[in-house]
């Protein structure tokens, strides 16, 4: 979150725009930007905020878009990514917004980062107290699905009440024998609020707890910001003898050997081919490229 | 293989090239100019405006081209336009007994002052195709009226008059109305929160709601009891002049809909009120719209909150075109992480019950 500087000079040059810097005017950023102060305050709380529409379809990331546009500094260097990968299309074009929009630096390699606007995925390699994450949010209400009303869901955050939440997931054990959620899997943060981590896999969710890196997440839709300040402890629900677990794979990824990282599965002919390969692109090209040089 | 499938900057780059190429269409049919749409598409034009909440003929014009006409994706230009432009303040409240008329009927009263104007209406055309249209025609001049100066009042304030109909003052006055569009929405909502909802809701979704209220869902027996049509000036007290000034005039539909209450212990039997506004000539929106503010009352006038029109959170929550359609559509976006984890869950699950593997 650097200062701003002379803007017009960050813009390509001889692009004619009427926009401002990360195209929110700076009344709006400043409104965003008191909403994650309070989310910050309040870690896991969903803090209402007056969503702007944004040139993108709502569910389309514009509540981290927002969140990002807010804390984009001229000297920020961004990284966008979907599903793990740099080179997804609606990743691209975020990129794209931004780069136009902002002018800023962008790149795929997590380390050289300063923000990361992520949907779906936390990146494999290790963050930093230096870092931003943005997620996309689409549904900020871990309740949602089992009380769609809000005036409920907000009286029930209110009270700490998730006997409701704990009643799916037994309830889940007894059909199938274990806990039937496999993204979006909920989390107590601070061991306060219930809250939704997005729907990254639940393979991502021990990279919440303690993370050096500030966690911030937008729900442009759903007009609600949340936060993870650094290093608080966020727990995935569990029971103790269903403790929370994490998804695990018997392949190694086909282009770096990686046993460790999230594994999309592509299929590769129609005779039952498969192949594994990381979901986080970054990941994989620094792997392949230390293997070249080792 | 594998880095083919995904997309990237050259392939977003050529869709938009393909996208210009289908806009335009065959290159040897003349193009559409966007003084054409406006004048003689003008009822997509002011579905755009009212749902795009932005009163500019010429720029709805331009996004229903930009958007070959699809009324949503034209919303969401105009939208996205709106988004970034500043509040430079508000007008007074528009009053809409001074309405220059175009239209205006009671199904109420056979007669009334101000008199029944059937004006430009679709409802007596027998919707035969009309194949004289297929090569260019000019009609005829209709005959007009001469235009009355005179203020017409509504015909809600002459049952008003004689107490049969609820006085229609705004719930306090004290109260500044919210911006939606500056304040997230909160639960329960104000009924001019829930107005200015529904104002820029999406004309299907409260047409079929708004039905579905005759049909038994929420019945509160409704009476068009007047729909105008026609233009309204808007005034705006600058703060260095301290009085009003006309700023423009604005085309605007309204309905006001009686609806049946029986009154209570306290409250002699009288009609209850539904409204609906909208930009330019949106009748089907406008009556739409009142049959569901009405239904939307139901906690204020005491009634058992049974159907979904009634239901409020609901009907706020998934009024927007524009939130309705870009969720559904995200769904296109790549979800292969979560499916992923979903293939690992359900080959668990089907292991552990026994089940063949695939």
């Amino acid at each position: 979150m650097n200062a701003p500087t002379a803007l017009a000079s960050v813009r390509r040059a001889g692009e004619r725009t009427r926009y401002n810097f990360a195209y929110l005017d700076e009344r709006t950023k400043r409104m965003i930007r008191r909403a994650i102060l309070k989310a910050v305050a309040i870690p896991g709380y969903q803090v209402p905020f007056s969503s702007r529409e944004m040139p993108l379809p709502w569910g389309w990331g514009t509540g981290g878009m927002q969140v990002t546009a807010a804390v984009l500094g001229p000297h920020d260097v961004l990284k966008v990514i979907d599903q793990g990968a740099d080179d997804t299309v609606n990743a691209v074009n975020i990129r794209r917004f931004f780069e136009r929009t902002a002018g800023v630096r962008t790149t795929t390699r997590t380390a050289e980062a300063t923000l990361i606007q992520t949907r779906h995925r936390i990146p494999e390699t290790p963050l930093t107290e230096d870092q931003i994450v943005v997620f996309q949010v689409p549904v900020p209400e871990p309740l949602q699905r089992l009380e769609p009303r809000e005036t409920e869901t907000r009286r029930m955050h209110a009270l700490a009440d998730y006997g409701l939440m704990h009643v799916k997931l037994y309830e889940d054990i007894t059909r199938h024998g274990r806990i039937a959620t496999s993204y979006d899997y909920p989390v107590t943060v601070n061991g306060r609020y219930l809250m939704s981590p997005s729907p990254i896999p639940k393979f991502d969710n021990p990279k919440l707890d303690r993370s050096p890196a500030l966690m911030l997440f937008g729900a442009g839709r759903e007009k609600r910001i949340y936060a993870l300040p650094p290093y608080t402890p966020v727990a995935s629900l569990g029971f103790e003898d269903h403790p929370f677990e994490v998804q695990r794979w018997d392949a190694a990824c086909a282009l770096c050997g990686s046993r460790e990282s999230f594994l999309d599965e592509v299929i590769t002919d129609d005779r039952g081919g498969r192949m594994y390969v990381c979901s986080d692109t970054d990941w994989c090209a620094g792997r392949r490229a230390q293997g070249e040089r080792a | 293989m594998y880095v083919a499938v995904k997309g990237g900057e050259r392939a977003i780059e050529n869709s938009l090239r393909l996208l210009a190429e289908a806009r335009r269409g065959d290159p040897a049919v003349p193009e559409l100019s966007v003084a054409q749409v406006r004048e003689q598409l003008r009822l997509a034009v002011d579905r755009v405006m009212t749902e795009g909440s932005l009163y500019d003929p010429d720029l709805a014009a331009l996004a229903l081209k930009q958007a070959r006409g699809d009324a949503v994706e034209a919303i969401f230009l105009v939208r996205a336009y709106r988004t970034t432009l500043p509040r430079l303040g508000y007008s007074l409240p528009l009053d809409t007994a001074r309405m220059r008329l175009a239209r205006r009927i009671s199904a109420a009263f056979k007669d009334l002052p101000g008199g029944q104007l059937l004006g430009p209406t679709f409802d007596y055309t027998q919707r035969l195709l009309d194949f004289a249209l297929e090569s260019p025609s000019s009609p005829p001049p209709a005959p007009e009226a001469p235009a009355s100066a005179a203020a017409v009042p509504g015909v809600l304030e002459l049952l008003a008059a004689e107490g049969l109909i609820e006085s229609h003052a705004p719930e306090d006055d004290s109260v500044e109305p919210p911006d939606l569009t500056r304040e997230p929405p909160a639960y329960p909502a104000s009924r001019a929160a829930r107005l200015q909802n529904l104002a820029r809701g999406d004309e299907g979704f409260l047409l079929a709601l708004g039905y579905s209220t005759q049909r038994g869902y929420a019945h509160s027996h409704p009476f068009a009891g007047e729909i105008r049509h026609g233009t309204v000036e808007v005034e705006l007290v600058p703060e260095e002049l301290g009085f009003p000034i006309v700023i423009g005039e604005v085309e605007l539909t309204e309905c006001q809909m009686i609806n049946q209450f029986a009154g209570s212990k306290t409250c002699p039997p009288q009609f209850t009120r539904g409204y609906g506004l909208a930009f330019g000539h949106c009748e089907r929106k406008a009556m739409a719209m009142a049959l569901v503010d009405r239904a939307l009352r139901a906690r204020e006038l005491g009634e058992a909150v049974t159907a979904p029109a009634q239901m409020e959170e609901f009907v706020l929550a998934h009024s927007d075109c524009l939130e309705a359609s870009g969720f559904v559509q995200h769904l296109k976006l790549p979800h292969y992480v979560d499916f992923q984890s979903e293939l690992e869950l359900i080959r668990r699950l089907r292991a552990g019950s026994g089940a063949p593997a695939a």
